[in-house]
C-alpha cells in the first residue's frame, strides 16, 4: 500500500495517468448523479434503483451492438428505451409512493433495485460485459499516459448530455413545468400543470440519463449485474456533496470522485475500490452530520 | 371465518400461548429430527426479523445494513474457534461471547457516528455499510479473504449436532423475544416510539435521542452477533459475500419479514418470519433461478399494497368491528 503510494508520488506522469482515467470515469458518475438529483428534487424520492437503471442501460447498449447497431446509434437508442422504462416504472410503482413518507419510497425503490438486478442476472448472466469499440488509445508524454479514445469521448458525451438537459430544464416549456413542480407541486397543479405527467416525464428523463451513462460505462469500462449499487451510492454521494439542483457542483463532485476513487483503487488495491466508495460515502455523511450538529441542526 | 379464528386466538391468555409454542418448539426436533436444521434456521429468521424491527419498526429508522452485525458475529466466533486452541465447547462459548461483544462495540461506534443522521441519509449510509464490510472481509487474508473460513467439526455423535445447534438458536431467539418484550414495555420503549412519531418533539422533551437510538441498535446487534456465531457453525462454512455479509439474501429477508408480519409490533416480525420461512422452503424450489426476482417483487408488493403488515391488518380489522358493534 505504501509502496503503491510512493510509486504514484515518484512518477508524476504515471500519477497523471491514474488521475486522468479517474476523471474520465467521473463524468459518467456525474451523469447518473444528475439524474438522481433531478428525481430527488422534483419527486422528493431518493431513487435507490438508480444504479440498476444505469447497468440496465449498459446491457441495452450491449445487446443493441451485439445485434449490429453501430456504437454512435446504440447510445441514443439505449437512452430512448430507458426513457420508456423510467416512464413505465413511474406508472407502475413510483406514482404510488410519490406522496408517501420516505420509509415507503426507500423500501419500494430498494425492492425495485433487487428485481432489476436479479432480472439482469437471470437474463444476461453474471459475466462481466464490455464492448470493444475499436477506437484505440492515444498516448501522451512518451507513452507514460495512456487514454482510450472512447473514454475521452464518453466523458465529452456525458458532459454534453448533462448540458443539454440543463438547457432543456432552463428554457423549454416542459422543463420550466418540471422546475415549477419541484418548487411547489400544489401551486404548479393549481396553475394548470399536470403534475402527474411532469413526475412521469422527470422519472423518464432520469431513466434516459441512466441509459446514456450505462451505455458509456459499457463502452469505456465494464458492467455486470451487481455493479448497480455502487452507482447508486456514488450518485447519492455526489448529490449530497453538490447539493440539490446544482449542476456545476454535480459535475465537479463527480469528476473529483472519479479521480479519488481511481487513485484509492490503485493505492489500496483494486479489490478494495468498492469498499472505498462505500466507506467514503459513510465518512462524508458523518462529516456533514458532525458539521450540522455544531449548528444544532441535523442531516435530514 | 378469519374473525372467528382471531377471536379464538385473542381468547387465549398470552402466557398460555407462549407456553404452548415453547413446548411445541422443544418437542419439535425430537418428533421430526430431519427437520431440526430447517427449524433452527426458522429461529434464525425470527431473530433477523425481530432485531430489524427494533430500528425499522419501533424507531422508524430504515436500516439496510443490520447484516453487518451478523457477519461480525460469524467471523468473531470462527476466528476464536480456529485460533484459541481450547476444546470445542469452550471455544464455542468464548467465540459467541466475543461475537456478541464485537457486534455490540460495532453498533455503538456506528450508532454514535451515524444515528444523528436522519431519513434518507441514514438508510443509504447503512446500505453502504454492509457491502463495505463484505468487500473488506473478502480482501482480508487473516480471516480467509474471498475463499472464506471453514468451521471446526462438531465433536458429538452423528445427528446430535443438529439438535445442539437447534437448541442454541432457539435459546437466542427466545432470549431476543423476551428481551424485546420487556424493553418495549419500559420507559425506554416509549422513548423509542416517541422518536419514531416525532423526533423533534422527543428531543425537545429532553430525550437523548441519539443515545437512545444507539442503545436500541446495540441491543439488536448483540442478538445478531450471537446468531451469526451459531449460524456459522450450523452452516459449517462462511463466505464473506454470500453468508456473513449477505445483503442480497439475509439482509433483504430481514426487512421483508418484519414488514410482512407488521413492523412496530412485538409479534409481527415473529409471524412474518415464520410465514416467510415456511413459504420460502415450500415454494422456493419451484421458482428455479427466479427466487430473488420474486423476493424483490414481494418487497415492492408488500410495501405498496400491504404496508401495515399482518399485525396491522388484524388491528385495523378489530378496530373496525369494535366501532360497528358497540
Amino acid at each position: 500500500m505504501i509502496d503503491n503510494l510512493l510509486l504514484l508520488l515518484q512518477n508524476p506522469s504515471f500519477a497523471l495517468d491514474v488521475v486522468l482515467n479517474g476523471l474520465l470515469a467521473g463524468a459518467i458518475f456525474a451523469l447518473a448523479a444528475y439524474g438522481m438529483s433531478l428525481v430527488w428534487g422534483v419527486l422528493n424520492i431518493v431513487n435507490i434503483v438508480q444504479g440498476e437503471l444505469v447497468v440496465l442501460g449498459g446491457y441495452l447498449a450491449f445487446v443493441a451492438m451485439g445485434a449490429g447497431v453501430p456504437a454512435y446509434f446504440a447510445l441514443p437508442l439505449s437512452a430512448a428505451v430507458m426513457f420508456g422504462v423510467g416512464y413505465g416504472l413511474y406508472y407502475t410503482v413510483i406514482f404510488r409512493v410519490v406522496d408517501k413518507d420516505l420509509f415507503i419510497s426507500i423500501l419500494a425503490t430498494f425492492g425495485l433495485s433487487i428485481v432489476i438486478q436479479q432480472l439482469m442476472n437471470t437474463v444476461f448472466g453474471s459475466d462481466v460485459r464490455s464492448i470493444d469499440t475499436g477506437l484505440g488509445s492515444f498516448y501522451m508524454l512518451d507513452g507514460a499516459v495512456t487514454v482510450a479514445w472512447i473514454k475521452l469521448i464518453a466523458c465529452a458525451l456525458a458532459l454534453v448530455s448533462g448540458a443539454a438537459l440543463w438547457l432543456f430544464l432552463r428554457h423549454a416549456r416542459l422543463g420550466q413545468a418540471i422546475r415549477a413542480t419541484a418548487q411547489n407541486p400544489r401551486a404548479a397543479h393549481i396553475l394548470g400543470i399536470d403534475t402527474g405527467r411532469v413526475y412521469a416525464i422527470t422519472y423518464g428523463l432520469n431513466g434516459a440519463l441512466c441509459g446514456a451513462a450505462g451505455s458509456l460505462a459499457v463502452m469505456a469500462w465494464t458492467i455486470h449485474p451487481y455493479i448497480g449499487l455502487p452507482y447508486t451510492v456514488r450518485s447519492f454521494m455526489i448529490v449530497v456533496v453538490a447539493g440539490l439542483g446544482n449542476v456545476g457542483g454535480v459535475v465537479a463532485a463527480g469528476l473529483s470522485l472519479g479521480a479519488l476513487e481511481n487513485v484509492a483503487g490503485f493505492v489500496l488495491g483494486a479489490e478494495y475500490q468498492i469498499a472505498f466508495v462505500f466507506a467514503l460515502m459513510v465518512l462524508i455523511l458523518v462529516w456533514r452530520n458532525w458539521r450540522a450538529a455544531r449548528r444544532r441542526t441535523y442531516l435530514s | 371465518m378469519i374473525d372467528l379464528i382471531l377471536d379464538r386466538v385473542q381468547g387465549i391468555p398470552e402466557w398460555g400461548l407462549l407456553t404452548g409454542l415453547g413446548l411445541l418448539a422443544l418437542v419439535a426436533p425430537f418428533v421430526a429430527p430431519s427437520l431440526a436444521t430447517q427449524l433452527a434456521f426458522l429461529w434464525l429468521m425470527v431473530v433477523f426479523a425481530q432485531t430489524w424491527d427494533v430500528l425499522g419498526g419501533q424507531l422508524g429508522y430504515n436500516s439496510f445494513g443490520n447484516v453487518i452485525f451478523f457477519g461480525i458475529g460469524c467471523y468473531a466466533c470462527a476466528v476464536v474457534q480456529r485460533d484459541s486452541g481450547l476444546p470445542y465447547y469452550e471455544a464455542l462459548a468464548l467465540g459467541l461471547a466475543l461475537a456478541a461483544a464485537l457486534a455490540l462495540v460495532a453498533a455503538l461506534v456506528f450508532g454514535a457516528a451515524l444515528l444523528g443522521i436522519r431519513g434518507h441519509y441514514f438508510a443509504i449510509a447503512t446500505l453502504g455499510l454492509g457491502i463495505a464490510a463484505g468487500e473488506i472481509a473478502a480482501g482480508w487474508s487473516y480471516i480467509g479473504a474471498g475463499s472464506g473460513l471453514a468451521m471446526p467439526l462438531y465433536p458429538g455423535a452423528l445427528g446430535s449436532r443438529e439438535l445442539f445447534f437447534y437448541f442454541v438458536m432457539f435459546a437466542i431467539a427466545t432470549g431476543c423475544f423476551f428481551t424485546l418484550r420487556w424493553l418495549y414495555g419500559t420507559r425506554f420503549g416509549l422513548a423509542m416510539n416517541a422518536i419514531r412519531d416525532d423526533e423533534d418533539k422527543a428531543e425537545a422533551m429532553g430525550l437523548h435521542t441519539t443515545a437512545i437510538k444507539t442503545i436500541a441498535w446495540a441491543i439488536s446487534a448483540v442478538f445478531l452477533g450471537l446468531a451469526g456465531g451459531v449460524a456459522a457453525n450450523m452452516l459449517g462454512f462462511i463466505d464473506p459475500r454470500d453468508v456473513a455479509f449477505s445483503g442480497a439474501t439475509f439482509g433483504v429477508w430481514m426487512v421483508l419479514m418484519a414488514i410482512l408480519g407488521g413492523k412496530g409490533t412485538l409479534w409481527g416480525p415473529v409471524i412474518g418470519a415464520v410465514i416467510f420461512h415456511i413459504t420460502k422452503e415450500l415454494f422456493w424450489t419451484y421458482l428455479l433461478g427466479w427466487q430473488r426476482v420474486a423476493l424483490g417483487l414481494l418487497i415492492v408488493a408488500i410495501v405498496l399494497f400491504f404496508p401495515q403488515g399482518i399485525m396491522g391488518w388484524v388491528k385495523a380489522r378489530q378496530q373496525s368491528r369494535a366501532v360497528v358493534t358497540p
